[in-house]
């Protein structure tokens, strides 16, 4: 076991790179903080269509995010690596077809947090911005998202434990990534797949355990916030 | 790129492919879920048991299961685990579907603990005066469980179960990378042999919206059907 980590650690970590293209665990986080980054705009700008009070923005929003969470992520993926060249015109590499793969499923997921968000706030606050004469997009950009997005802030991390864990579906289209780098390693090794695929697992066990006990520590600190403002306006009330 | 070709999918070689494809992915979806709700219970009774070590127990499977991407679960139980069993066992396994058997364990495994995790704030929404009130009747740990917590938690449980159902659904895909002929690795197949990829996909992404959608018109009528109790 030892020595199996110390031969391969450096390939583990950053696959190829400086000899070749980047890849390993290195390549997992950065695609997976790159997807989320990116597919957070997108994942507002859906959950505000689902929520807006047009309807030919409604309908077509709501029905690209319920198909987009009706099939597999390897769906979105196989749509992407054989789409993408199609349209573009030219071959996409692994790296962009997984990003945007990735940035489109997970919007359609972000939406539905978005959209909770904003349901979940009392519809007085919308009422009364508009009373006090703000347009929608203002009452909406200025009000209700600011206190929205706070409450989702557990949520996201919990997005981004998620989409670590979708990075491994990489592997399939051949993505350098971190599960891939396990098998090249298994491969070399081939008398010790247990131990290997053991190392992986508990690999992606440290980073996703790690956040996912940020997510609960945001969460209480932000109940705990809730708790003293609910307080706070009782006492005053 | 050449047009539509509905015929394809209706008849011939490549609409049986897709179709045998469609059954092994049901199936795993039974095989799976019946696996795992047995499993779900155990761990959501470990971790609400009276005694720490057993709490801590089911912790751990928790967490360990669900921190872990579910295609190193699969990657683990089809090349590490086998190599951990008995020379005479391992031939036998190895004789038998050992991709359908490893893919089953790996999502049964990973499902239990969402399961769980729903099941026990299930039994969590039972308020605790109905355990004490059946621990005073007399009634073991165990036997307050099963006539009166559970008949009442898996109630409000049925809707999230059902959610994770369709999760399982989904997650049923990543069997292809350890070479399961479901859906999608038929459907890659097609595409490779026929070079037909719009109509391979378009069947593959149909089937699994198809799915889904029943799966979630089956949770509204649950909802409808068996509305939640307020006290």
């Amino acid at each position: 076991m030892i020595e199996l980590i110390d031969t391969y650690w450096l390939y583990f970590l950053v696959g190829q790179y400086p000899n070749g293209p980047l890849g390993g665990l290195a390549l997992t986080v950065i695609l997976a903080a790159l997807g989320l980054v990116l597919a957070l705009p997108l994942g507002i700008a859906f959950g505000l269509a689902r929520v807006s009070p047009w309807r030919w923005l409604r309908w077509p929003v709501t029905a690209l995010v319920f198909v987009v969470r009706g099939v597999p992520l390897l769906m979105v993926i196989f749509w992407a690596y054989f789409f993408l060249p199609s349209v573009t015109g030219h071959k996409t590499d692994q790296f962009t077809t997984m990003l945007i793969a990735l940035v489109v499923f997970d919007a359609a997921y972000l939406a539905e947090i978005v959209r909770a968000g904003i349901r979940g706030l009392p519809r007085g606050q919308m009422e009364c911005a508009r009373s006090l004469g703000l347009s929608y997009g203002r009452a909406m950009r200025l009000v209700v998202l600011p206190q929205a997005l706070r409450s989702m802030l557990p949520s996201l991390v919990n997005q981004f434990v998620s989409t670590i864990k979708e990075t491994s579906l990489g592997y399939i289209i051949g993505l350098a990534e971190v599960s891939f780098i396990a098998t090249q390693i298994n491969t070399q090794v081939f008398t010790r797949p247990a131990e290997v695929y053991g190392i992986l697992g508990l690999t992606y066990f440290i980073l996703c355990f790690g956040l996912s006990r940020l997510a609960y520590a945001l969460e209480r600190r932000l109940a705990r916030r809730g708790a003293s403002a609910a307080a706070a306006r009782e006492v005053s009330a | 790129m050449p047009a539509f070709d509905f015929s394809l999918l209706l008849t011939g070689r490549y609409h049986d492919m897709l179709v045998a494809g469609l059954a092994l992915s049901l199936q795993l979806l039974a095989a799976s879920l019946l696996l795992a709700l047995p499993i779900a219970l155990v761990v959501a009774l470990l971790r609400l048991a009276p005694l720490a070590p057993l709490r801590w127990l089911g912790f751990a499977y928790v967490e360990t299961i669900r921190n872990i991407p579910l295609l190193a679960h699969m990657l683990f139980w089809y090349f590490g685990a086998p190599e951990l069993l008995p020379e005479g066992l391992k031939q036998r396994l190895y004789a038998g579907p050992v991709e359908a058997i490893s893919g089953v364990i790996a999502l049964a495994l990973y499902t239990a603990a969402y399961m769980a995790e729903d099941l026990r704030s299930g039994i969590r929404a039972i308020p605790a005066v109905q355990m004490e009130a059946g621990r005073a009747l007399g009634f073991g740990f165990l036997a307050t469980m099963r006539r009166v917590i559970l008949p009442q938690a898996l109630r409000v449980t049925v809707p999230p179960l059902i959610s994770q159902t369709l999760n399982l659904w989904k997650n049923t895909s990543i069997a292809t990378v350890i070479g399961v002929a479901e859906l999608m690795y038929q459907a890659g197949r097609v595409e490779s042999e026929s070079f037909r990829s719009s109509e391979a996909f378009a069947f593959a992404t149909a089937a699994y919206l198809t799915v889904s959608l029943a799966i979630t018109g089956l949770a509204a009528w649950y909802h409808h059907r068996y509305p939640v109790r307020t006290a």
